[in-house]
């Protein structure tokens, strides 16, 4: 079989779950986009290490034991991220990556970190005085 | 063991236990009192039996040379003559009965152990200043006993007025010290050494080319240190400080070292006639301005503060007309006799709560509830106004006698003016001294009024020390005049006919004319009532003094003063009354000279940094500053945007690189 079909393929696969994770607002669909990227870098793995391996006089097949890791890694990282996810839905009724903006510039935050900027205020206050 | 290593142990001795003192104070409290005792009390018997076995012969010099240190050498080196041996005997005396006194006036002080500490040290740093040959390792003394001066006057540092004091302390005595020290240069350079026996041997040869200059360089420090004007004003704000460090400090031995220092430079003032004149004047408008002030305090201890200026004023007079013998004679029998008023005064501030002549002039039977310190501090002041046959009498009328004797022009090289000048002021401090003495006493221990209040008896320890020195004050006199110029350069300190009748007689006015006045003026005090008293009577004596310093200003209006109609020197002073209270308003004048300079400049400078440094810096950080805010404006919060800003980034980066590899 030709290296350029896993290849291609691969490369649908990839930009398919770029999509996602670019344009998709559902943190769950997200986290199955990134799969589907990680799924098409495996599938370049496992094609080129055939390829090359056919060439080489003797080989250790370290793309496909590549690949073992990352489908046990991948399988950690959904898990952990599945139960941010529900975490965040069971704690802001939602998991619309559109509306976890908390990090934004001038965004609200609240809490005790609203005492901070008063106490060093009157720090300076008793600083200067 | 030879004599040099005795007297090498005699500052040793109290450094090592205020070493101790200040390591075991936290750790083992129990050993705090004999470290503060003990080596004070072996250095006073090794001090004597330096003083025994130097018997006034041929001055003790050792030096050893520690290492070269450059073009003129510094000695650790012992000179002792007469006057160092007895001057240390007398520092030993007092500080062994001020150690012994404190254990009872801060027995509940928590901060004792390393008031104790520093009493020792500064019991070392003072017997070193006597026994040192060398004038660097004498100046290392000097400024140690000024540190330690610092942190005991502002030992109750929680009221202001300490605090205050401290610092005032420290300032004044080094603006004088600042001028003493380019003179010891001076002197060192003109002599070639810091050995005392080879400046004065320098000094007979007129090898000195500027003994004006240095002399007067040295009167600076001098002036700071023995509290002469114009550097006086920081001894009666010391009082804020606890008694016991008043009567070893700042009555007995610390302000006695510029008058030892110059005793034992004599030749070199004397090199100089107008460093003489100069400091005659000095004595003069010492005594008669802290005479006058003496008269108006109404703090029993600013009182004695006042005294102790005056009569360091006559041992500076004694000096002016180049009499030393005169000079030591007067510090040791003032030392003996200072001392037991301030620590009398000590009792009698714990008895009565206050400190205020005026609250005790109106507290009937304070006497009786303090007989120890009623009996020895009238010894005392008897020996403060010189009447026979009490120590004070002996001594003063050397010094008087040692400025008539160069009035009348019986001695070559000394100006007849300094005479003149030091016995009429001497004569009028006479009266003063006996006028300020007898107001104390009839005040202090002659009030009508309501009963004193009862604190049980003082403790044994404060008691029995004030016998132990109303001894040398009631009895020293008269057998020393006779066994002193032994000890010292010869000169004959016997009292002269005219001088003693002269200044008896003065002395004698002063009392009569203030008993009558005060006579006159008691009516009056009952019906002006005043008062306030400590508001812990049961407290230890520190706690009393402390309570009664911090409330005589808000009380009476001034830390020296009280708005008494009765009280008989306000009659006696008339319109100068006033002035004499706040000590001739040379604090504010030196505030208008001094400080509101400084405080100017510092406020000049804190406006320069804050508007105009700051201006540059804030300018700098600005262009940041904004950039920043734009940068920050990008952080929209929504992941998705980071990502896709990743995406073309990377986008961008991969074409870019596969142009440069392509070489397009």
């Amino acid at each position: 079989m030709h290296l350029a079909y896993p290849a291609v393929l691969s490369a649908l696969l990839f930009c398919t779950g770029l999509y996602g994770v670019l344009a998709r607002r559902n943190a769950i669909l997200v986290l199955m986009s990134v799969e589907l990227m990680l799924n098409a870098v495996n599938l370049n793995l496992v094609a080129f290490d055939v390829w090359l391996s056919r060439a080489a006089e003797e080989t250790l097949h370290s793309g496909q034991a590549l690949t073992l890791f990352t489908i046990t890694i991948a399988a950690a990282e959904i898990g952990i991220g599945l139960a941010i996810v529900l975490a965040v839905h069971r704690n802001r009724g939602t998991s619309d990556i559109d509306k976890l903006r908390d990090t934004a510039e001038g965004h609200e935050t609240d809490g005790p970190d609203h005492d901070a900027p008063t106490a060093g205020q009157a720090e300076k206050a008793e600083a200067t005085a | 063991m030879t004599t040099t290593t005795l007297a090498a142990l005699v500052p040793l001795l109290p450094f090592l236990g205020a070493a101790a003192g200040l390591l075991l104070g936290r750790t083992a409290p129990g050993f705090v009192r004999p470290l503060a005792v003990l080596p004070t009390l072996a250095s006073l018997v090794l001090a004597a039996v330096v003083a025994v076995r130097q018997g006034g012969d041929q001055a003790i010099d050792a030096a050893t040379e520690l290492t070269p240190t450059g073009s003129v050498p510094i000695e650790l080196a012992l000179h002792i003559d007469g006057f160092a041996a007895l001057v240390a005997v007398l520092v030993g005396v007092v500080a062994t009965c001020v150690q012994i006194y404190s254990m009872g006036y801060l027995r509940e002080d928590p901060r004792y152990p390393s008031y104790a500490a520093l009493v020792s040290l500064f019991t070392s740093a003072m017997l070193l200043v006597v026994y040192s040959g060398d004038l660097m390792v004498l100046l290392v003394g000097w400024e140690i006993m000024g540190i330690c001066s610092y942190f005991l006057v502002g030992h109750y540092w929680e009221t202001p007025e300490a605090r205050a004091a401290s610092i005032k302390a420290f300032l004044v005595t080094k603006l004088g010290d600042v001028p003493f020290l380019i003179g010891l240069f001076a002197l060192a350079t003109d002599a070639g050494s810091f050995r005392i026996t080879k400046i004065l041997g320098t000094v007979a040869n007129g090898g000195l080319d500027h003994p004006t200059l240095i002399a007067l360089l040295l009167l600076a420090g001098v002036a700071g240190k023995s509290a002469q004007f114009p550097l006086h004003t920081w001894l009666p704000d010391a009082m804020a400080g606890p008694t016991p460090v008043s009567a070893l400090i700042h009555a007995a031995t610390m302000v006695a070292a510029g008058v030892y220092f110059v005793a034992r430079l004599l030749p070199v003032f004397e090199a100089s006639q107008a460093a003489m004149i100069v400091l005659a004047v000095m004595a003069a408008v010492t005594m008669i301005g802290s005479g006058l002030a003496a008269l108006a305090q109404d703090d029993i201890k600013r009182v004695l503060a006042y005294s102790t200026i005056g009569q360091l004023g006559y041992m500076t007079g004694a000096l002016a007309v180049a009499d030393r013998g005169a000079a030591v004679f007067h510090l040791l029998s003032h030392g003996a006799f200072k001392a037991l008023l301030f620590l009398a005064a000590g009792v009698i501030i714990h008895a009565s709560g206050t400190n205020s002549l005026a609250a005790m002039s109106r507290m009937g039977h304070l006497r009786d509830r303090v007989p120890d310190a009623f009996w020895t501090m009238t010894v005392a002041l008897l020996a403060l106004a010189a009447i026979p046959p009490f120590s004070g009498f002996f001594s003063k009328e050397s010094v008087l006698g040692a400025a008539e004797h160069v009035a009348t022009g019986h001695a070559e090289n000394i100006p007849g003016a300094a005479g003149w000048t030091v016995l009429i002021a001497g004569l009028v401090t006479a009266l003063l001294t006996a006028a300020y003495a007898m107001r104390l006493w009839l005040l202090a221990f002659r009030g009508r009024g309501a009963e004193a209040p009862d604190h049980g008896r003082q403790p044994l320890t404060m008691t029995v020390v004030l016998w132990v020195l109303a001894v040398p004050s009631l009895a020293v006199g008269a057998f020393a005049y006779r066994a002193l110029p032994d000890w010292f350069d010869g000169r004959d300190l016997a009292p002269t006919l005219t001088t003693s009748v002269l200044g008896t007689g003065v002395a004698l006015v002063g009392g009569i004319v203030t008993y009558a006045t005060w006579r006159h003026t008691t009516a009056v005090a009952a019906r002006v009532p005043l008062g306030a008293v400590a508001a812990h009577p049961e407290g230890d004596a520190a706690q009393v003094e402390a309570e009664a310093i911090a409330s005589h200003a808000p009380v009476y209006g001034g830390v020296a003063y009280a708005p008494d109609p009765a009280d008989p020197g306000r009659l006696l002073l008339g319109p100068l009354h006033r002035h004499a209270a706040v000590g001739f308003h040379l604090d504010a004048v030196y505030r208008t000279l001094f400080v509101r300079p400084v405080q100017a400049g510092a406020s000049l400078v804190r406006f320069l940094d804050r508007e105009v440094v700051d201006t540059y810096v804030r300018g700098a950080g600005a262009l940041p500053r904004w950039l920043g805010i734009a940068v920050r404006r990008a952080q929209t919060g929504n992941v998705q945007t980071y990502v896709s800003a990743l995406l073309a980034g990377t986008v961008v980066l991969a074409v870019a690189a596969v142009l440069v590899a392509t070489g397009a």
